[in-house]
């Protein structure tokens, strides 16, 4: 197997094992505590405005986000999830930061063709296919019940 | 102990997406649109709904909870008149947050400069 043929290959036995399980274990104990932040939030909202169970989920997940989009805007939220992985990326913060820093990172084009335009590059995925799965789900719910 | 709940839920979510990433070398962007959309499949069919009243924000912190949502405005309608409504149903609970995202991120991206 020489070098040049096959570089991936020849090259693996050198490359040091990927820490997959510390990797998750960063992102459980990240995003456990991000979650356990949203439920004392909610738990506070539901029993400070007396509204209903769902409503302070929708709130505490609305205050993360907020916090999110502030720290990208400080430009701190990147280093916190290049440390904490999925733990910081897959959550509903993650969403917000995709947004906030697409249209952050592409101010410089204009309000219009930059900011507008180019806020959804990365975030969007998941909206669309979350509004696609909801809809066409949502179809078949109607015609069965 | 619902904080505890919470805390394993949503560590646990985390946990399977970044094996996802790392040991089924999926990108990001997928194990993102993926996690959406096993929140909208197990929201319509109920599941979700008994783990987010089991788990609190350790269910609908993570993205699949914007599943969630999205199918829980489907679901709370009380009577279905006409397909269209499925549209408007469907941003019952998700256009507050949407709106709030994108208003934030377009007021935070026109005051903060781009770092490093």
């Amino acid at each position: 197997m020489s070098l040049k043929t096959n570089y991936r290959q020849a090259v693996k036995a050198f490359q040091p094992a990927p820490p997959y399980f510390f990797n998750s274990v960063k992102a459980f104990v990240v995003g456990g505590l991000l979650c356990a932040l949203a439920e004392w939030l909610a738990k506070w909202y539901s029993s400070f405005f007396s509204i209903s169970a769902i409503s302070a989920q929708q709130l505490a997940v609305m205050t993360m986000m907020f916090f999110a989009i502030v720290l990208t805007g400080a430009g701190k939220y990147d280093d916190f999830s290049q440390f904490a992985g999925a733990g910081a990326t897959m959550l509903m913060t993650g969403l917000a930061n995709a947004l906030a820093s697409a249209a952050i990172e592409h101010r410089s084009e204009g309000w219009t063709a930059g900011i507008a335009s180019q806020m959804f590059k990365s975030g969007g995925a998941a909206i669309v296919y979350g509004i696609v799965a909801a809809y066409l789900l949502g179809l078949f719910y109607y015609i069965v019940s | 102990m619902d904080y505890v709940v919470a805390f394993m839920a949503g560590g646990g979510i985390c946990a399977l997406a970044q094996l996802a990433m790392d040991v089924g070398k999926l990108p990001q962007l997928h194990v993102m649109s993926l996690l959406v959309a096993v929140g909208v499949i197990l929201g319509i069919s109920g599941i979700y709904d008994r783990i987010v009243a089991f788990a609190g924000a350790g269910a609908t912190l993570p993205l699949s909870g914007f599943g969630y949502f999205l199918t829980k405005g489907i679901l709370s309608q009380k009577e279905l008149d006409g397909w269209l409504t499925i549209g408007a149903a469907m941003f019952q609970f998700t256009g507050a947050i949407l709106s709030f995202a994108i208003v934030l991120s377009f007021f935070t991206a026109l005051i903060c400069k781009p770092k490093g």
